[in-house]
């Protein structure tokens, strides 16, 4: 039996039911990551140590016969923008070459506690900034589908890891697509919740009013899962809300006959690869013969999107990248005479291009004499984009669009070329400016078989719904493969 | 070309970055890029219109005193006092340099 390509039920199910030992699965993890990893360069840093001691755990309530909790003795793996206690944390960059947290991620622990075996830390985009993951600093990310291409970022290791059964699941961030973009190019589901949904505590902070925590997974069950999991209050984020958490699993099989589908025309316009919005548009298809309606939206000022979130999040993210100065924790550069240039050393010979121009860009909006014409500006919009979902969505209950505007680009053809690369973006930045919970899900492939991908974008707090169209399509596509 | 070759350098310099001429170079030419395009808001009369830091705006947290399961709820006060913080040696362990009580840093005043 092939226990790697396993959903979370029924990976929990072998172990409950004894057919193979937690122990023995991490192992079969780790020897798929052994044997498979250096083609891909998902993974950065391995705690084996950890995964075999929560195996030990799980084994031994396994033996008992007492019930295994959700995600028992099951492997997953960690983008490294999450710190994990012990476990080395880079977040792709080499000024956090040999950070060891001394605490955990929230999300993390949450996992852990409800018995996942974290078997490692996943390569990304250096602070999470990049849609390719070549701004690593550590190696580039191999699309499993086809090795010449990317897998999309800044999530490229966890999409990654998930498409080629090295991880039944993986957590990822998304501050602008960073989930869902290469989880449509690698073939897999990816959420972005509510902004609020899932505590931040942990998280490696790129731009903190539109950094989310967000699962990769195979199927769209395992990432209502997860996301139940890891989402409610946190007292150590004051950003997570009060509300309390569905069960996002048992509202799956719901019917979503007389649901309303929005199609917004600005997510279909020039731009937008063919290869891509047919699948998607085969999609709107589907829901309708499913007995949805599908409803023509505006969403009028999406063009605009990508120019204000290259605003606020380089603003903030010059903000917040200001703590990497070499004092408390990371890289110092030596043989230096003062405190100042330990500071600009420090930066300079351990931030990478892309950092360094996001950090640049972000100054540059925030100085005396452009705050005005540049961050408060894009602050504005920022509402204005977010005023074009509330309208919509009191027409719609979710609303359909493609997930990156081309399948996964190979290797090196973007690099030299940052606004073609932040133009990748187009139809994931909205969800973020706006905080509204967004999936992206498999819904084809190209004749090269590079997958597809779509979003279901809903509601504040609507993931519920977000989740059960997803299953819904889901399933269809199950039953007629089954025909 | 918004930005010149000394705004590079100015802004670096609030950065905390150095930048070699090479970087520089590219620098310059990177941001009058993207700047030409993010001028594309101005196309936006945006007057009357309230700026959004945070989702919560939306959820009208803070207004009226209301507070919202949806917006961002103040944490207890902790009578005990603080939440207990790191132990010193493990608030040092990352430390690039320390002497066991501080973190150690090149001299400061510079002349």
């Amino acid at each position: 039996m092939d226990f790697t390509s396993l959903t979370i039920d029924a990976t929990r199910s072998a172990v409950q039911e004894r057919k193979i030992s937690a122990t023995a699965l991490a192992e079969i993890y780790y020897d798929k990551i052994g044997k498979d990893d250096p083609q891909i360069g998902a993974y950065l840093t391995l705690s084996k140590e950890r995964a075999l001691a929560k195996a030990t755990e799980i084994d031994a309530l396994a033996a008992k016969g007492e019930k295994l909790p959700p995600l028992g003795g099951v492997p997953v793996g960690i983008k490294d923008v999450l710190v994990t206690k012990g476990v080395r944390t880079t977040a792709g960059s080499k000024i956090l070459g040999n950070y060891i947290p001394p605490y955990d991620c929230t999300a993390v622990a949450r996992l852990e506690a409800a018995g996942a075996l974290v078997l490692g830390k996943l390569n990304c985009d250096e602070f999470a900034m990049g849609s390719s993951n070549e701004n690593s600093a550590w190696r580039p990310v191999h699309n499993p589908r086809d090795l010449s291409r990317v897998p999309g970022g800044s999530s490229g290791g966890s999409a990654a890891a998930t498409a080629a059964d090295m991880a039944v699941a993986a957590l990822g961030s998304d501050t602008g697509g960073s989930i869902r973009q290469p989880a449509s190019l690698c073939g897999v589901v990816g959420l972005k919740p509510t902004y609020g949904r899932v505590s931040r505590y942990g998280l490696i902070a790129f731009a903190s009013s539109l950094d989310h925590i967000g699962p990769l997974a195979k199927t769209v069950r395992d990432a209502a899962i997860m996301l139940g999991t890891i989402a409610g209050r946190d007292p150590m984020d004051s950003t997570s809300a009060q509300l309390p958490v569905p069960d996002y699993v048992a509202e799956l099989d719901r019917p979503v006959r007389g649901l309303r589908i929005g199609v917004a025309r600005e997510y279909f316009g020039d731009g937008l690869d063919d290869q891509v919005r047919k699948p998607v548009e085969a999609v709107i298809q589907k829901l309708a013969a499913l007995g949805c309606d599908i409803v023509e939206v505006s969403l009028p000022h999406t063009k605009y999107a990508i120019p204000t979130y290259y605003i606020v999040a380089t603003a903030e993210a010059s903000s917040n990248l200001a703590r990497f100065d070499g004092v408390r924790y990371g890289y110092r550069a030596t043989g230096v005479r003062s405190l100042s240039e330990m500071y600009r050393r420090t930066r300079d010979q351990s931030f990478g291009a892309e950092v360094k121009r996001r950090i640049m860009l972000g100054t540059y909006a925030l100085s005396a004499g452009y705050y005005d014409a540049y961050y408060l500006k894009a602050q504005k919009v920022r509402t204005l984009l977010t005023r074009d979902f509330e309208e919509a969505f009191s027409k719609v209950d979710v609303i359909i669009a493609p997930t990156s505007p081309t399948p996964a680009f190979k290797l090196g053809e973007k690099v030299d070329d940052p606004l073609a690369m932040y133009l990748a973006d187009i139809y994931t930045v909205t969800a973020n400016l706006a905080g509204i919970p967004g999936i992206s899900i498999p819904c084809g492939e190209t004749k090269e078989k590079l997958p597809i991908g779509m979003q279901i974008l809903g509601k504040h707090f609507d993931e519920a719904t977000v989740l059960r169209v997803a299953h819904a399509y889901e399933s269809s596509l199950q039953a007629s493969h089954h025909h | 070309m918004k930005v010149s070759e000394k705004d590079v350098a100015y802004v670096a310099d609030l950065a905390n970055l150095e930048l070699t001429e090479e970087e520089r170079g590219r620098m310059l030419r990177d941001l009058n890029s993207i700047l030409d395009h993010i001028d594309t808001l101005n196309e936006l009369d945006t007057a009357t219109i309230q700026p959004m830091a945070q989702v919560s705006d939306r959820f009208g947290a803070g207004n009226s005193g209301q507070e919202s399961e949806r917006s961002y709820a103040n944490r207890d006060d902790v009578h005990e006092g603080l939440r207990k913080s790191l132990p010193h040696e493990v608030a040092l362990a990352n430390a690039p340099d320390s002497d066991g009580v501080f973190f150690v840093v090149p001299k400061v005043i510079e002349r």
